[in-house]
C-alpha cells in the first residue's frame, strides 16, 4: 500500500470526513468548527462538504454542548464534539466525567453514551496557566471513559476513527504543538479503513539499555533524547508510545521493562497523580524484580505554567531533561 | 374517544396519581425501617405535574427529569415492583440496582433517566430533542426541574441552544418553591419563574400543578403544537412538595400552617372530590381503587425483599461495553420525514 505524507491536522481532518460519510448518525459540534472551520481548522471544507446539519457551530458554551451530545448519543447518535481546548473542558467537566460514563451503569445497562470528545490537549506555546492542562490524568480517574492521545499523524486518524465507531464515551486528547508535523499515513477511503484499536501501545523505537514510556507531545521530544544518548553515551534506548492511556497496554509496558531494567516516564501532564504515578506502580508491582534503578519521571512541573518563554520552557518537559534523566537513570 | 374509555382515562389520572403516593409512603416506611439505603426524594404533593404531564404526551416521547424521579417513572408505566425493587438495591429494580432511587432508568418507556446533579440533565434533555430534530421525528421531550435548577449555569446554557435551535422540548419546572430548604424567592431575583423563558426567545406559561387535568390538557396541547412548528417551551408548573427535601430534612425553613395550607389543594383529594361531583366516581369505587393500590405497594416491598442482589460481576459489566451490534439503540419514528433538515 502506497503510504502519504500527511499532517497530523490533515489526518484528524480525513478521519472527521471519512467518519461523516460513512454513517449519518454522526455529526460534528462545537466553537466555531463550521463557517470559521474551526480555530485550528482541523474540519476545514466540511461544513462545505457536510452542510449545517452535520457540522454545527455552537455557542461558546461547553456544558452545554457537551450535555446535549451526550443526550443525543443516549438515544443513538454518535456525536463529535470539539473542545477548542481541553482546558475548556474543565467548565463542562460534570457532563464529560458525570454524565457520559454513568449513563450506562446508572441504566443498567439500558442506555449507552457513544460520545467522542475531542480536541488540542496539554501544554502549548505561551498560553498562560489557564489554557495549558493536561487533562488526561483528571480523566484517567473517571471510570468510563477511554483516553487516547495520539502522537503521529497515522494514530491521529486511526484512533479517531475508532473513537467514532466504539460504544463508551471517548477522549481524543490531540497534541497541538504536533498538528503541523508530517508522517506515513495509508490511503483515505475507499481504498484504505484506517481503524487503530484502543489498548496498543507502540514500540517507536527498539533499544536494550533503557525504556522510555511517553505519549502525546513527550513522544517526539523521547524519540529525540533517545537519538542524543545513542550519539553521545552509546545507549540503545526504547522508546513505548503508550498512545492509549486508558485501557492501557501493560502487556508491551510490562515486555519492554523486563528486556531493558530500566524505565524513565516521559509525561506531559504534572507529577502529582500523573499517569507516571500509575505506570510506576503497575511496573512495580507486576515486575518489581526486573527493576535495576528507580523508575524516573519527567513531567510538567507543578505550577500554573507561567506566560515568559524563558518561564514557561523551565516547566514544560524538554528532550534535555528525558536526556537527563536518562542518564542519572543509568548511573552516568 | 367514547364517553367510557374517556371515563376511563380520568379514572386513570387519580388512579396514577394514588399509586405514586401510596408507593412513596411505603417507600418512606421503609427507609425509616433501615431497609433501605441513601437519599430518598419524595414527590408527595407534587403527584398531578408527573401524571398529568405524561398524559399530555405520547408513549415514545422523551421523558428526563432530576433526582425526584419516582413520580415520573411510575406515571410512564414502570412497575411498582421494579421501581421499589430499585431503591432497595435488587437485580430486578429498574435499573438492575445500580442506579438506586435517584437514577431510574426505563427504555421501554422513553423514561430517559433521573439525574442526580441539579441542573446536570437539562443539557441532556435538550440533547434528546436535539436527536429528534436531527432525525425528523415529532417527537417531544419533557425536561423536568426543580425550582432550584434554574439558577445553575447549565440550566442557562441548555436552554440557551433550545431557544437558538428551536428544539422540540418542553422544559417544566416543578416550583415546588424550596431549592432544598432554600425558598425560590431567595435564589432567583426575578419575581416570576416563568419570566426565566423571555430570555431565551420561549413561549412560556404558567400551570397550575396541582390541577392534573390542566397539567394534562396544557401539555396535549403544547405538544401539538410544538409538533407542527417545533420549538422549545418553558413552563412553570406550580406545586407543592409535603415532604422535607430528603429524609434528612426536618423543614424547619416552613411553618406547621403553610404546609397545612398546601395540603387543602391536594392534586388526589381536590380531583377525587371532581370526579365524585361528575359522578364517574364514588366513594366506594376511590375506597377500593385505594385498596388495591396499598396492596400493590406492599405486595411490591415483598418483591423487593425476595429479589437476589446484583451479581459483583454486573458493576464491571456495566463500565465500559464491547462495542457491538447485539446493541439496539432507540429506533427512529417510522413516519419520520427525512425532509426536516436541522436548522442552525
Amino acid at each position: 500500500m502506497q503510504m502519504r505524507e500527511i499532517t497530523y491536522r490533515q489526518a484528524l481532518n480525513e478521519a472527521l470526513a471519512e467518519e461523516l460519510e460513512r454513517d449519518e448518525n454522526v455529526f460534528l459540534m462545537g466553537e466555531e468548527v463550521a463557517q470559521y472551520n474551526g480555530a485550528y481548522k482541523i474540519s476545514q471544507g466540511l461544513l462545505e462538504r457536510f452542510g449545517p446539519k452535520r457540522v454545527i457551530d455552537a455557542p461558546i458554551a461547553e456544558s452545554g454542548f457537551a450535555g446535549i451530545g451526550c443526550g443525543a448519543a443516549m438515544v443513538g447518535l454518535r456525536p463529535i464534539i470539539e473542545f477548542m481546548t481541553f482546558s475548556f473542558s474543565l467548565v463542562a467537566f460534570d457532563q464529560v466525567a458525570n454524565n457520559a460514563p454513568n449513563i450506562l451503569t446508572m441504566s443498567g445497562g439500558q442506555f449507552r453514551c457513544p460520545i467522542v470528545f475531542r480536541g488540542p490537549n496539554g501544554p502549548a506555546h505561551q498560553l498562560g496557566a489557564t489554557h495549558m492542562h493536561a487533562t488526561e490524568c483528571l480523566y484517567a480517574n473517571i471510570p468510563g471513559l477511554k483516553i487516547v492521545v495520539p502522537a503521529t499523524p497515522r494514530d491521529a486518524k486511526g484512533l479517531l476513527k475508532s473513537a467514532v465507531r466504539d460504544d463508551n464515551p471517548v477522549l481524543v486528547l490531540e497534541v497541538e504543538m504536533l498538528y503541523a508535523t508530517k508522517g506515513p499515513v495509508e490511503p483515505p477511503m475507499p481504498e484504505h479503513d484506517l481503524l487503530i484499536p484502543f489498548g496498543k501501545a507502540s514500540v517507536v523505537r527498539e533499544g536494550t539499555d533503557l525504556t522510555i514510556l511517553t505519549y502525546g507531545r513527550t513522544m517526539p521530544m523521547s524519540l529525540q533524547a533517545a537519538a542524543t544518548v545513542a550519539k553521545e553515551n552509546n545507549l540503545n534506548v526504547e522508546v513505548v508510545d503508550l498512545r492509549s492511556i486508558k485501557p492501557l497496554d501493560l502487556d508491551t509496558i510490562l515486555a519492554s521493562v523486563a528486556k531493558t531494567h530500566r524505565v524513565v516516564v516521559a509525561e506531559q501532564d504534572r507529577p502529582v497523580c500523573g499517569i507516571g504515578s500509575e505506570l510506576t506502580f503497575q511496573i512495580q508491582h507486576h515486575i518489581f524484580d526486573e527493576l535495576d534503578a528507580p523508575i524516573a519521571r519527567v513531567t510538567m512541573e507543578d505550577v500554573a505554567v507561567p506566560y515568559a518563554e524563558k518561564l514557561e520552557h523551565a516547566v514544560l518537559p524538554t528532550p534535555e531533561k528525558i536526556v537527563a534523566a536518562i542518564r542519572r537513570t543509568c548511573g552516568i | 374517544m367514547d364517553s367510557e374509555a374517556t371515563k376511563q382515562a380520568e379514572i386513570k389520572l387519580l388512579y396514577d396519581m394514588l399509586a405514586i403516593r401510596r408507593f412513596e409512603e411505603k417507600a418512606q416506611q421503609q427507609y425509616q425501617m433501615q431497609k433501605i439505603g441513601g437519599f430518598l426524594h419524595l414527590y408527595i404533593g407534587q403527584e398531578a405535574v408527573a401524571v398529568g404531564s405524561v398524559a399530555g404526551t405520547k408513549h415514545d416521547d422523551y421523558l428526563i427529569t432530576a433526582y425526584r424521579d419516582h413520580g415520573h417513572a411510575l406515571a410512564r408505566g414502570m412497575g411498582m415492583n421494579e421501581a421499589m425493587a430499585e431503591i432497595f438495591g435488587k437485580a430486578t429494580g429498574c435499573s438492575k440496582g445500580l442506579g438506586g432511587s435517584m437514577h431510574y432508568f426505563d427504555r421501554k418507556n422513553n423514561m430517559m433517566g433521573g439525574h442526580a446533579i441539579v441542573g446536570g440533565h437539562i443539557p441532556l434533555g435538550a440533547g434528546l430533542a436535539f436527536a429528534s430534530r436531527y432525525r425528523g421525528e415529532d417527537r417531544v421531550t419533557l425536561c423536568y426541574m426543580g425550582d432550584g435548577a434554574i439558577n445553575i449555569g447549565s440550566f442557562h446554557e441548555a436552554l440557551n441552544m433550545a431557544g437558538l435551535w428551536k428544539l422540540p422540548v418542553i422544559f417544566i419546572c416543578e416550583n415546588n418553591q424550596f431549592a432544598m430548604g432554600t425558598a425560590a424567592t431567595r435564589s432567583n431575583p426575578l419575581k416570576e419563574i416563568v419570566d426565566r423563558g423571555a430570555g431565551y426567545n420561549m413561549q412560556s406559561l404558567i400551570m397550575d400543578g396541582m390541577d392534573v387535568r390542566k397539567v394534562r390538557d396544557t401539555i396535549a396541547d403544547v405538544c401539538g403544537k410544538i409538533r407542527k412548528d417545533p420549538q422549545p417551551y418553558w413552563i412553570e408548573a406550580r406545586t407543592y412538595r409535603y415532604r422535607g427535601h430528603s429524609m434528612s430534612d426536618p423543614g424547619t425553613y416552613r411553618t406547621k400552617e403553610e404546609l397545612e395550607k398546601h395540603k387543602k389543594d391536594d392534586p388526589i383529594t381536590q380531583f377525587k372530590a371532581v370526579l365524585i361531583k361528575e359522578g364517574l366516581l364514588s366513594e366506594e369505587d376511590f375506597k377500593r381503587m385505594d385498596t388495591e393500590i396499598k396492596a400493590l405497594a406492599a405486595a411490591s416491598v415483598k418483591f423487593a425483599e425476595e429479589s437476589d442482589e446484583p451479581a459483583e460481576e454486573e458493576v464491571f459489566r456495566y463500565t465500559t461495553v464491547e462495542t457491538d451490534t447485539s446493541y439496539k439503540p432507540i429506533p427512529t419514528r417510522p413516519e419520520t420525514s427525512k425532509e426536516n433538515p436541522f436548522h442552525c
